[in-house]
């Protein structure tokens, strides 16, 4: 019953209604930056489908789009608003209850969920019960907050803008990122550094060839943020031909632990934009690296424990 | 083999290097890519505007945010503050490793968005983390509250990583089964996700003494300045 589909309408619903906040507050920037963003969320679905029958026309406008937002972006007219006065006015712990609701609504949705059966129909989205879980929860959640703090329905919307504001252009990274991964598999960049890396290292040294398939998987996490995106190209590229086949390595270790050697890279680089960008901005860090700046330490350490491993377990 | 693609990712190098915005950086480096491959424009806008949409997911987040907004206003993380004041107890560095387990433990079962920035730690660890320093250490400087909520995010992020790399049934170990599954190697999915234990349990070890050493540090700063308080 409750489709992805309309996840995403609530969500681009939502954007609009913080793109008109923004319009009458005269912040232009934010307004067209949300408007358009809105409109590419709740237009998705109707893009995929005129793709499936051909038409390419409306992924078209959507890349046109993205072009638009880049620019706001890189514009620099989308300034974080400053901080808002917190209410002294308290209203005891019972504040918690709609925070909490999030994620423990979700968690009993998604228990509940091969329960919510009507006339053979699943209430919640079969393919994605997680996202229609958690769609759920928030709205129960923003309910309950409405009542807890006894605010306007409107005000939900207010400070939910306000926060949207103080993201940016960090509350669209995650997407981009994602997009660019897309974008480098269908131009074969993985390819190429595949090839590459190949063609660089002394393939008759194990050694050699286990350090250049883990620091590869770092590097190249480090570019594309994201060690799903590293795992194909590496072990396609030096993991599978040089160490399984060549010097008989163990499949499931090497694919393991190298896929964990990424993940010490995901911690490093500012392309892991949901991780390591978004909460400098949610947390109004000044510093635009001050989570990787907290985090390097215990990747350092933990990508030679793994490495260790790596050269213990996968030649057994 | 065409190597021209590989500007888009010189040109990520550079836009991060020049300090240049990371979303206008992301874009521009999409369209080199883009073009070097040999791309003519509508296929690239078509291939932007495909991606784009097919990773929408990414923004769902954004329904937490009237609930969060609200709280805050009306004095969520002041309360969560308190809190951490009424249990003295829960010393920081017990919530912030006590947060590092429960958050690798829900990731082994899957349940990777119960928890995260936006849901909970900008309304609750973060404000938590620095009241539970404040007790160890009353003129936190602003220097110290910046390092203190970006180590709750930093816990967080490390929580989520080397937890979910031991979830069967999602993500990490699916993906390294079917890659080598499509090239012909069978491969259990459990044998995966047990080679990926060792690491996660040095993951916790390693940040969870980085936590205790911090809370040394600040038991240390805050000695130092009542001595030089004490001295005339």
């Amino acid at each position: 019953m409750l489709r992805l589909e309309h996840v995403f309408w609530l969500t681009g619903a939502l954007l609009i209604a913080c793109a008109l906040r923004d319009l009458a507050a005269r912040r232009y920037a934010f307004a067209a930056f949300w408007a358009v963003l809105g409109a590419c969320v709740i237009g998705g679905d109707a893009v995929q489908a005129a793709l499936a029958a051909g038409d390419a026309l409306p992924a078209q406008l959507v890349g046109a789009g993205v072009l638009l937002l880049a620019v706001l972006a890189g514009s620099g007219r989308l300034r974080r608003p400053p901080p808002l006065e917190t209410s002294t006015a308290t209203r005891g712990d019972v504040l918690f209850v709609p925070a909490l609701l999030i994620p423990f609504g979700t968690l009993a949705l998604i228990l509940a969920a091969p329960f919510l059966v009507v006339n053979g129909t699943a209430l919640l989205d079969a393919k994605q019960p997680t996202l229609a879980a958690l769609c759920v929860a928030c709205v129960v959640a923003a309910l309950a907050a409405l009542r807890v703090t006894r605010a306007r329905p409107t005000a939900a919307i207010e400070h939910g803008a306000r926060l949207l504001d103080t993201l940016s252009w960090a509350a669209l990274l995650p997407l981009l990122l994602a997009m660019l991964g897309t974008v480098f598999a269908a131009t074969g960049v993985g390819d190429a550094v595949a090839q590459a890396v190949g063609a660089v290292i002394p393939t008759d040294s194990r050694f050699a060839c286990l350090a250049a398939y883990a620091l590869g998987m770092v590097l190249f996490t480090l570019v594309m943020g994201n060690a799903f995106a590293a795992f194909p190209v590496m072990t396609a590229g030096v993991g599978l031909p040089l160490l399984v086949l060549q010097h008989h390595a163990n499949p499931a270790a090497l694919g393991a632990l190298g896929m964990l050697a990424g993940y010490c890279g995901t911690l490093l680089t500012p392309m892991a934009a949901n991780y390591n960008v978004v909460p400098v901005a949610l947390l109004e860090l000044k510093n635009p690296y001050a989570v990787i700046r907290a985090q390097w330490p215990t990747a350092a350490v933990l990508f030679a424990v793994n490495f260790v491993l790596l050269d213990v377990c996968v030649f057994r | 083999m065409n190597y021209w693609p590989l500007l888009g990712v010189a040109a990520v190098v550079l836009g991060f290097a020049l300090r240049a915005n990371p979303a206008a950086t992301v874009v521009v480096a999409a369209l080199v890519s883009g073009i070097a491959a040999g791309l003519n424009v509508p296929d690239l806008l078509a291939l932007l505007g495909k991606s784009f949409v097919a990773n929408r997911t990414l923004l769902l987040f954004v329904l937490t945010l009237p609930t969060i907004g609200l709280l805050e206003q009306a004095g969520l993380r002041e309360r969560a503050q308190a809190l951490v004041r009424r249990f003295r107890q829960l010393t920081f560095a017990r919530l912030l490793i006590a947060y590092l387990m429960l958050r690798q433990l829900l990731s082994m079962l899957g349940l990777l968005d119960l928890a995260g920035h936006a849901q909970t730690v900008r309304p609750l660890l973060a404000p938590m983390a620095e009241a539970a320093a404040g007790e160890i250490d009353p003129q936190l400087d602003a220097q110290q509250r910046e390092d203190i909520k970006a180590l709750a995010a930093a816990t967080d992020n490390i929580g989520r990583f080397f937890g979910e790399d031991v979830f069967l049934a999602f993500g990490a170990v699916l993906l390294i089964q079917a890659f080598f599954a499509e090239r012909g190697i069978a491969l259990d999915p459990r044998t995966i996700a047990l080679w990926a234990l060792p690491t996660a349990l040095a993951a916790f070890a390693i940040h969870a003494l980085r936590i205790a050493l911090y809370q040394r540090k600040l038991r240390r700063g805050a000695q130092a300045a009542e001595r030089s308080d004490a001295a005339p």
